[in-house]
């Protein structure tokens, strides 16, 4: 069984968060600094097992991760999961994310948490693994991307005319528009 | 009303959506919990708005700001709202948020029942995926219940997609609710040969979880696992199924002994590292289990080490660190085979990964002899002056005194070596529990090794010393509990006792366990000092230490603690008698009165049994041996007692009120507290009542200070001398004499850590090239009986390290946690073949109940009760497994085909992978995290 999976970067800044076993949200944070602090002080070199995190489990629980550029992917997990097969599993879970947000990068996971846990329940249910085969996961995603467009037609139109407008960020371009240097304009004029 | 009505709406239209808050708190990283508690402000205006596009919209945020760290709980109501939406877009934001935010303990998932029943039933293939994913995050024994039917129906859905999650869930369920396990057994059966694959490989996953709980249930399923195995080439699942025959095995040897050559051929065969690994890991499992009787069984032990020993010496520190665990495993059962190896685990233990070198520690205890312990050790002292961790460092130590102490010091050659090794360790800084540990091997050491009492003694008075009078040493506290015990004990030992004396008494602030033994063993040292001074009738001198002695004690007895002031207060009384006693023997001296039954002769002749260091010697006569860990729990039962019956019938709530009051009496300090808590004024009639209660319990309490006896002798202590029974103690003991044997070569000042260093390390070599000088010089002997009650025998104590690394200790320990057990748990086929169900349900019942205490039972007894049991399905089992035979070669040749060609074409795809895997550090963030190669096992 997966007890947690805990996505943060390079500051421990949480990136995602997703227990499967209830944890008060002070713990959360908690479980989530401490994990941090254990997997931050290790080089890129060693190896990606971990055991010894206190607050979660004893010492049947260990810690898998892989850290990409600026995140951490950590898992929780018990004896009962494959430690290659965890790394595996982060590996798709990854490029999965690669594919649905095109190179995805940190600023994808922190404006659309949402999105990636939704991701994330394609491949994990329950703390059990659901899916491993990538192209399975996408066909779902996709599917189910499909029918929040399909809802969305009329009805959101409004609401996204409005985050385009709040998008374009009208004050800066307010300032940026250029209109020309007037005294230079009027001396240019002639009589 | 209309206008204002569509002006709402436009405002609401640029309420603050995700993003926006995403980035508002990324632009207020100064004041983020102020920004927040804003925000927190709008979303609850949000939610009081009737439409449910604005509060899927405050949902959304708050699932974020959960994620934060804020308690979002209060917006349950809200949530379940959203999550009764008809648009699939706005569901999926309420199911998501109740996924982080709901647990099985909500009030609020009452609500929810017919809600979520709605939505599993939903055409829709998604949305009633979204509710079971959802769910299995906050299932309650009630929702299971309720809604364990409408899963099972889903078990038989046309659509794999929700077959698939729906078997997952049925395992939520089950442990919410066991009742739901019997009947859907069956069904769940038939899913392990679904045609879909990601299907099967679900009900794999969940037959394995379940197996952990309860393993010999699933035996009956072996021959459709074994099949699966096989034919499958999902590399997940296979891995599930073999990591599940791991747990089999060792309820069926037959089942292990056909597994072997599968193993073995998927072994050789397979190129995924991954499930390599668990199939030695099985193989290793299976060897253990059948341990012998095997035809290729060293070549199997053999096979195994060596494929471990290639993962070892992988570049990849992943798989260094699995082959060590999977050694740790073989160490236990064939220690020859993995010594072999000694060179490359001993080289592990340098590695610079610190989860490395925890399992080389691991193997370490099978790795040490008596020629290389030094050697090893003094390696690891160097690891622990380095290492930064704290758990690295208590790691290290327990591995230090496992290692030395394994087998009754088996490995030991110079025990003061030993001595000196804890001493330096003491100095180090550690956990909180580790000076316990330290203390409690030092006593060990002490009681057992007669010849190193005298080295280990100076070397503790040493301690002592040093720690009284300077203040920057730094030494474990728990180590001082240990020093002033041994001090104490073996004061016959101590070079100067005097001076020990002296020191100890100079201690500052303990904790009270600390303390205690501090006053307990400073009344050990005085009286052997005072029998040496009264011999020589040197009463000033005794004078002088009984006042030093009663000052420290009159400070002691303020303490806050019991423990403390009794021994105090005890130790205080008996140096007023002491100082009496003394005093009048001084002037009879003097004044050379002498009695009548006393020689008159000189001062030397004085008859030592009559002395009165003598009398207070007798105290702490006899000695101490060490307990066999279980030697309380196997006391017997007498007869005829039962420890359950009330010996007084409980009596009514005032006895606890009028409890004060007598406490008052009995000691000095009372509690504040409890004083404020007594407000109601008992009766006349109560009290007598309950007075009399109490004090027949008092008489029967065997723990309990006898009120008269405490109040004479605190009040007027000097009528009472007479009383005290000094006829009566036993004289006829043999008198310690302080010890001249003590070698003084080892005599060191420890003050500075470097300084003993050095010393230690000289000693190493010097002992290291005369190894068997010392041998000869002490003949040492270690006591390895312990005390137990007649009758019982040491035998059935298991260590506790033999089992840490069991990986069902699960089983037993989580209790609350497994299904309660009954008929539910016990696979169909056990119950209609065993008529007498009823009586092992009842037996298992028992067990559980009694299994935490009871969990180390000889294995011959388990063995034997679970075969009594096992036996009708074995046989079934068995003729399943002769059928399967056939399809099994089959399917064998056909796999072996199918792997050549995919080896080959992974192997390429392997190198691409590697290479650009390695440069991921160096490369940029987005190169990284793009890079396109498959993932190597699940495609």
């Amino acid at each position: 069984m997966i007890k947690a999976i805990l996505v943060f970067n390079n500051h421990g800044k949480p990136r995602l968060s997703k227990f499967y076993q209830y944890f008060p949200e002070d713990m959360q944070q908690q479980i989530i600094k401490e994990t941090f602090q254990l997997v931050s002080k290790r080089d890129d070199n060693v190896c990606n097992f971990l055991e010894g995190g206190s607050l979660i489990g004893g010492s049947d629980y260990k810690l898998i991760y892989r850290h990409y550029a600026t995140l951490y992917f950590v898992f929780y997990v018990d004896s009962s999961e494959s430690e290659l097969g965890i790394l595996d599993l982060i590996q798709v879970f990854v490029e999965t994310l690669d594919k649905c947000f095109e190179n995805v990068c940190e600023l994808d996971l922190i404006f659309h948490v949402d999105k990636v846990h939704y991701i994330l329940n394609e491949l994990v249910m329950g703390g059990m693994v659901l899916e491993t085969n990538m192209t399975e996961i996408l066909t779902r995603i996709e599917d189910q991307n499909k029918l929040e467009k399909q809802e969305a037609g009329i009805a959101a139109a409004p609401a996204r005319a409005v985050s385009a407008v709040k998008n374009m960020n009208i004050p800066q371009q307010i300032k940026d528009i250029k209109l020309p240097d007037l005294p230079q304009a009027i001396k240019d004029l002639k009589f | 009303m209309a206008l204002k009505k569509v002006k709402g709406n436009i405002e609401r239209m640029f309420d603050k959506n995700l993003t926006d808050l995403v980035r508002g708190i990324r632009n207020n990283k100064e004041n983020e919990a102020k920004y927040i508690s804003q925000c927190m402000e709008d979303i609850k205006q949000e939610l009081r708005q009737d439409n449910l596009t604005v509060k899927s919209n405050a949902v959304a945020k708050l699932t974020y700001l959960q994620m934060l760290g804020y308690d979002i709980s209060w917006a349950g109501f809200n949530i379940i709202e959203v999550m009764s939406s008809s648009k699939f877009t706005l569901k999926r934001i309420g199911y998501l948020s109740a996924s982080q935010s709901f647990h099985c303990d909500s009030e609020l998932l009452m609500l929810t029942t017919n809600m979520i029943r709605k939505e599993l039933n939903s055409q829709n293939p998604y949305e009633s995926g979204l509710a079971l994913t959802s769910l299995s995050c906050y299932i309650s024994t009630d929702l299971a219940r309720d809604l364990s039917n409408d899963i099972l129906t889903l078990l038989s859905s046309t659509k794999p997609y929700i077959r698939k999650k729906a078997v997952l869930m049925m395992y939520k369920v089950f442990l919410k609710y066991p009742e739901a396990l019997r009947p859907a057994f069956p069904r769940l059966k038939e899913k392990l040969e679904d045609p879909d694959p990601g299907v099967q490989s679900a009900a794999v996953n969940v037959v394995c979880e379940l197996a952990r709980k309860n393993p010999k249930n699933y035996l009956s399923l072996a021959p459709i696992f074994f099949k699966l195995m096989t034919t499958s080439t999902n590399n997940w699942m296979l891995i599930k199924i073999i990591k599940l025959f791991g747990a089999l095995t060792p309820l069926e040897p037959r089942l292990g002994k056909k597994l072997i050559e599968p193993l073995t051929n998927l072994i050789h065969s397979t190129s995924a590292m991954s499930l390599l690994y668990e199939c030695i890991n099985t193989v290793i499992a299976v060897l253990i289990s059948i341990s012998s009787g095997m035809p290729n069984h060293a070549a199997s032990i053999q096979l195994c080490v060596q494929k471990l020993r290639i993962l070892i010496e992988d570049s990849d520190q992943n798989l260094k660190y699995l082959g060590l665990l999977a050694m740790s495993k073989i160490l236990k059962t064939h220690p020859k085979s993995v010594q072999a190896h000694k060179d490359l685990i001993l080289q592990c233990l340098e590695d610079k990964d610190e989860s490395i070198r925890l399992r080389a520690l691991d193997l370490l205890y099978g790795m040490v002899s008596k020629k290389n312990l030094m050697e090893i050790v003094k390696k690891l002292m160097v690891h622990m002056d380095k290492a930064e961790g704290t758990v690295y460092r208590d790691e290290l130590l327990s591995k230090i005194i496992l290692i030395c102490s394994q087998n009754n010091y088996q490995f030991i050659t110079n025990f003061e070596w030993y001595i000196t090794v804890l001493v330096e360790l003491a100095q180090m800084e550690f956990g909180s529990k580790q000076g316990h540990v330290i203390g409690a091997q030092l006593m060990d050491v002490c009681i057992r090794v007669q010849a190193i009492r005298s080295f280990a003694v100076a070397e503790m008075a040493q301690l002592l010393e040093v720690y009284t009078s300077t203040s920057q040493f730094t030494i474990m506290q728990e180590v001082l509990y240990a020093a002033a015990w041994l001090c104490g004990e073996f004061v016959s030992e101590l070079q100067k006792p005097e001076d020990t004396l002296l020191s100890l008494l100079k201690y500052k602030i303990l904790p009270q366990h600390i303390e205690s033994v501090f006053i307990q063993n400073i009344i050990k040292i005085f009286a052997s000092v005072m029998e040496k001074y009264e011999l020589k009738e040197q009463y000033d001198d005794i004078l002088r230490l009984c006042d030093l002695v009663t000052e420290k004690m009159s400070e002691s007895i303020k303490s806050g603690e019991l423990e403390v002031q009794e021994r105090a207060s005890t130790s205080l009384i008996i140096m007023k008698i002491v100082q009496e006693e003394i005093s009048a023997k001084k002037t009879m001296g003097n004044t050379k009165i002498l009695d009548s039954d006393e020689p008159l002769e000189g001062k030397s002749v004085m008859n030592p049994e009559a002395t009165v260091a003598a009398e207070l010697l007798s105290l702490f006569n006899g000695e101490l041996n060490p307990v066999a860990p279980k030697a309380q729990k196997k006391v017997p039962v007498p007869e005829g007692l039962d420890l359950d019956a009330w010996i007084n019938e409980p009596v009514e709530e005032s006895d606890s009120e009028s409890e004060p009051e007598f406490t008052e009496n009995l000691f000095v300090k009372t509690d504040k507290g409890r004083n404020e808590k007594y407000q109601q004024e008992p009766t006349e009639d109560d009290i007598r009542r309950s007075r009399e209660a109490r004090k027949y319990e008092q008489q029967n309490n065997p723990h309990y200070l006898k009120g008269n006896s405490t109040e004479s002798s605190n009040g007027n202590g000097r009528e009472d001398i007479e009383n005290i029974p000094v006829a009566e103690l036993d004289l006829n003991v043999p008198l310690k004499v302080v010890g001249h044997k003590r070698s003084d070569k080892y005599l060191k000042t420890s003050t500075d850590k470097k300084k003993s260093k050095k010393k230690s390390k000289k000693k190493h070599r010097s002992e290291s090239s005369s190894d068997e000088n010392v041998q000869q010089e002490f003949t040492v002997e270690v006591k390895r009986d312990m005390e137990l009650p007649e009758g019982a025998t040491l035998s059935d104590s298991d260590s506790d390290h033999a089992h840490k690394d069991d990986p069902h200790r699960a089983l037993d320990i989580d209790l609350d946690f497994t299904p309660p057990p009954g008929p539910n748990l016990i696979s169909p086929i056990i119950i209609s073949a065993a008529n007498q169900n009823k009586r092992t349900i009842k037996l298992k019942k028992r067990r559980n109940t009694l299994r935490t205490s009871r969990r180390r039972k000889s294995p011959v007894r388990k063995r034997a009760r679970r075969g009594e049991r096992r036996a009708p399905v074995n046989i079934k089992k068995e003729s399943l497994l002769v059928v399967d035979k056939e399809n099994e070669e089959k399917g064998q040749t056909k796999i072996k085909k199918v792997k050549k060609e995919k080896k080959e074409k992974k192997k390429s795809k392997d190198k691409e992978g590697k290479s650009k895997s390695k440069k991921h550090g160096s490369r940029g963030y987005e190169e990284a995290l793009g890079i396109s190669t498959p993932s190597k096992e699940f495609q």
